[in-house]
This record gives C-alpha cells, structure tokens and sequence, in this order.
C-alpha cells in the first residue's frame, strides 16, 4: 500500500509525541482504540481553565496512518478552545493525509481521542467544581 | 557493498536463479516447439526437455516421472488434489481432513466443496419435502415444513443425503501451539468416510514442519489417501515420498529459484492413485490436465528442483546459521518478543516473531528498505490478524506486531546484520511512542482495561 508523503512525514518525524502527567487537573487523556484491533491511541490535552487547548501530547500503537493522524491533530487542536476542538472531525483528518478507504478508522479513532480528552478534562473539572462547593 | 532494498520474504517468492534463466533462454527462442508435435524435430526437442524436467522435479522427492503432472503452480495443484481425489472416490465417502493452519488454496476449495454439498442437500430437502406435503414447495417454506415433518429424521431424506453429493465435508483440526499436528487427534477425526488428509509440508507463515512421514503412516494404515502441499517445505529440508508415505504432494517452482506460473502434481502410482482432471482437453499429462506445455518454464522448474536437490544440505545449514544470528541478534537487544511456532521443527530461513507493543505495518514501514511481511491485519483489507497465528491461540496483539522474515539462497550475512540493527532501532522508536509500551513498563496489565472495541 502506497501512503500519502503527509503520513510518511508524520510516521517519520512524529510531532509531540509524549506523556503528561495524567493526575495534573488541567490535562484531560483520551485513550481509544483496543490492541486486538490492532490500534490503540492515548491523547493529551492541557488546558487552560478558560478552555484553550495549551499543549497537547500522544502515544499511539498502530499502524502508518494511525501515528500520523494522532500527530496530526496534536497540531491542530493546540491554541485552539475545547469548543473549536470538539468540531475537528474525521473527514478532515482523512482529507489531510490522502488514507485510502481502509485506513478511514484511523482518522476516526483520533476523532474519538479528542473528544475523549475533553470529557476527561470536563468530568475532572465538574468533580473539581463538585469538592469546592 | 549492502545493496538497498533487501529481499527477506522468500516465502512469497524466491528470485529467479540465474544458472536456471541461463538454461530456460533456448526454449524461449530457437527450441520453441510444442512437445506434443510428435512429428518433427522442433516438438521432439521440447519433448526430450520436459522428459528430463520431469525426472529433476521426480527425483527431489523420490518418485518417478511418470508421477509428476505439471499445472500452473501450487495452487492449481492443491485444487485438482483435493476436487480431483473428492470426485474420483465419490463413492467410497466424502469426508475431507485438514488444518486450520493449511493455505487459502486448501481453505477455500474445501470451503468450496462444503458449499456444494450444503447446496444439493439443501436441493434434495426441498424435493423431499415436496413428496411429503404432496405439492410444490418453494425454498421460503423449507424452515417450516422441515420441522413439521421432521425432515432430518426422515429415512428417506436420510438415504438420499448419504449419497454422493459432488462435494464434500471437512474437519478442520486445531494444531497444537506450536503450530503442529495433534497426531491422535487426527486419527480420532476420521470416519470411514475420509477419503483424504491434506496437511501441508511447512507453514507458509511460521515454517512450522509438520511430521508428515508419521501422518503418511497412519493415512496408510488407515486406508486413507494423504495429499501434502509441499510447497514451502520442498528444497529447504528432505522430502520423500516413498520414505513419508504421501500419495500427493503439491510442488511450486517459484519457491525454489525457478520461474513462476509452473508448479507440478505429484500423484503416486503404487499403489495407485486416481483423480478427476479439472481441465479436460488435448488429454496432456495423463489425462490428468490438459494444455500445452510451458517448456520453457518446466525446463527452469527442473533445473531449479535439481539445483535444490544438489545444494540442500549446504544450503540449508547456511542459511539456518544466518536465522539463528537474525533471531538471537533481535532477541537480545530487544525485550517482550515471542517467537511463533516451533524453534526446534521450523524451516531453516523461517522467522516469525511478534515484537510486543510494536505494530507489524508501521515497523515494516519504518523498514521500508527491507522487504518482509507481518500478521498484522493492516496489511490486508480484511483488517483481521493472521489466522494462522489466530489458531496457534497468539494474542491479537501480538498478531499484529508479528513480522514474518524468510531468509533465503541469496541472503547475506551483511544483509542480516544490517536488518538486526534496523529493526531494533525502528522497534525501540515505535515501543517510545506507544501507550501499551508505557503501560506494560509500568506494570499495568493491558488485559485488565476496558478497552473502546471499533
């Protein structure tokens, strides 16, 4: 299978690739995936407590396209609020880097890691809020 | 000099030797002739050729050339084996053993063969049923008036099922986790119905060699036709089959430095063996399959069997040393690999490994300067890991990180070397950024998390 030179970039030279601390309140994690399928996708996020997207990190076992697509949008949902990063769909990730039909569910696993890290972060800042009052 | 990409698959295909081009060339300019041009001198040159090919093909496993039928390559072998014993034996029964580790060529003629079966009982029901409502019955119905009269033990319905059906019924045997044959439990699957057991040679995944000459003996005894897809194993360890007791064995050329598109059949004729062709015609090799020959390419198969036969000792210890260094050479410098199947009955150029919490297609990718395959499903558009490794009771995890390397007559130990410490490098950056990785190191058990099925 041939890959797009944009999955080839991003297999080869990974951006934010990482770990946070998972405990920090401000970092939410969204881990999606299963090994016996075959990719497994952990997204973090920092965000500030206004809701901007600060910084963001991942780790994925998978395949070309998987890395590339969680890399991808650890590039695009940085400096952006959690409300723009809730928007960012799998369309646009399988646009971006050309995957072919087989390699659709891979856009949609980084898709569903965003959306995971920010319910993570919500549900810590609600149970946060919840303890203060 | 290491010369970029480095071929390490050959157990898709081997490189063409070229002592075996050298002596292909004149039969595809001058020595053009038909070998069944029985009167002139053009069809009595390629005639002489392909009666030598035979014996080359014939000797490197120990039969004689009478028993050598030429087909395409192994797959039309392993097809005309099983559909051509399964038509030939009708009569005597219609039940087929296998593997469930065997090639698609076995799987899918044998899923064929059950579907046949399936189709004319389904055919058989419904003209029963028929008889028994007295009136037309159409297949929406067959559910229904099925349980009304009780069809299944109808005696009649009974008889007529028992008859040939033109296709088959199969078992398809677990193996054991080393990816070998459970011989007692092959003996307990068959019925006195079995006509025939089609284990293959080595495993085209893992190398995995079967003990054919033990399962020859009880096929024997049993009374029971044996066919072997010998495809991967021929060449690379001793085959013989007066010594293994196979009736019939299916050979590829393209395993073995010869061309592609030539494969033989090999069908035993003491005691005898019969099958049904499954392309009739001009009555070519015995009847048993039709069409012109490819004499160009039997002359190449024939000389690359005879080449095999002459390096294998050689070959195979060489080769061996190479893998032992492949594999301890990856095993050392890298934690939590698994080898798949069997060390100890294993092809000599056979590696399958599964480099944990690294995936095969992003490893192979990050390679992409040393041709080899993986398990992982990403690499077909099934998206399911390999079945092979799924009936050795791997974890699909680890599938999907197992990365098949198949050393062959051309590796160098340069080349070797050079893929030890590619893959290493490329295995230690994938396990840095994959989350199983951390997890594992941190001593989290990844069977206990709920994980997001997709």
């Amino acid at each position: 299978m041939a890959y797009s030179d944009k999955v080839i970039d991003h297999y080869e030279n990974p951006r934010n690739v990482g770990t946070m601390d998972k405990e920090d309140p401000n970092v939410g994690t969204g881990l999606v995936g299963a090994p016996a399928c075959g990719d497994v996708m952990r997204l973090q996020l920092k965000i500030s407590d206004d809701g901007l997207i600060e910084d963001a990190r991942f780790k994925t076992f998978g395949c070309g396209s998987a890395i590339a697509s969680s890399s991808l949008v650890t590039e695009w949902v940085k400096g952006k609020t959690v409300d723009q990063a809730m928007t960012i769909s799998n369309k646009d990730v399988a646009r971006e880097l050309s995957l072919p039909p087989v390699k659709i569910h891979c856009s949609v696993l980084a898709e569903d890691a965003i959306k995971a890290a920010i319910e993570d972060f919500k549900k810590k800042r609600a149970a946060r809020k919840a303890q203060a009052s | 000099m290491l010369k970029l990409p480095i071929y390490m698959d050959n157990h898709a295909t081997t490189p063409l030797d070229p002592r075996v081009l050298e002596v292909m060339l004149p039969y595809l300019r001058e020595d053009f002739g038909n070998a069944s041009s029985r009167n002139h001198v053009f069809g009595w040159k390629a005639e002489a050729a392909v009666k030598k090919a035979r014996q080359q093909v014939a000797e490197l496993i120990g039969a004689t050339d009478q028993e050598i039928v030429f087909t395409s390559g192994a797959t039309e072998s392993d097809n005309l084996a099983i559909k051509g014993v399964v038509e030939y034996y009708k009569s005597k029964g219609d039940h087929i053993i296998t593997l469930k580790t065997e090639h698609k060529a076995i799987l899918d003629t044998c899923k064929r063969l059950e579907r046949v079966r399936q189709e004319r009982l389904d055919e058989l029901k419904l003209l029963r049923l028929g008889q028994l409502a007295e009136r037309d019955v159409s297949p929406e119905e067959v559910a229904e008036l099925a349980a009304k009269h009780d069809v299944e033990n109808d005696a009649t319905y009974k008889k007529w099922a028992e008859m040939p059906t033109g296709g088959a019924r199969v078992t398809y045997l677990d193996v054991e986790q080393d990816g070998r044959v459970n011989l007692e439990k092959l003996e307990e699957a068959m019925t006195p119905k079995t006509v025939l057991v089609s284990i293959m040679f080595a495993n085209n995944e893992i190398g995995v060699v079967q003990p054919i000459a033990e399962i020859g003996a009880l096929c024997r005894k049993k009374g029971v036709l044996f066919h072997c897809d010998a495809v991967q194993g021929i060449g690379k360890v001793p085959f013989d089959v007066e010594a293994m007791k196979v009736d019939l064995a299916s050979i590829t050329s393209h395993k073995m430095y010869g061309p592609k598109g030539i494969g033989a059949l090999y069908v035993r004729r003491k005691p005898r063996v019969r099958i049904a062709p499954l392309i009739d015609g001009g009555g070519h090799e015995r009847g048993m399959r039709s069409g012109t020959l490819n004499v160009a390419a039997i002359v190449g198969f024939g000389h690359a069997a005879q080449l095999a036969r002459e390096e294998l000792a050689d070959e195979a210890a060489r080769i061996l040393r190479l893998r032992e260094k492949l594999r301890k050479g990856l095993t050392d410098a890298l934690d939590m690999t698994v080898l798949n199947g069997s060390l100890e009955h294993r092809l000599p150029g056979n590696l399958n490994i599964s480099f944990a919490h690294a995936e095969g297609e992003s490893l192979m990718m990050g390679i992409k300067d040393v041709a080899v395959s993986s398990g992982s499903a990403c690499t077909s558009a099934s998206l399911e890991p390999s079945y092979v490794l799924r009936a050795l009771g791997v974890d699909e995890e680890l599938a999907h990180s197992s990365i098949r390397f198949g050393l062959g007559r051309f590796t160098t130990e340069e080349e070797v070397d050079f893929v030890v410490n590619l893959v290493v490098d490329k295995v230690r950056k994938l396990r840095d950024m994959s989350p199983l990785y951390e997890m594992a190191k941190e001593g989290i058990d990844l069977k206990s998390i709920e994980w997001t099925a997709h």
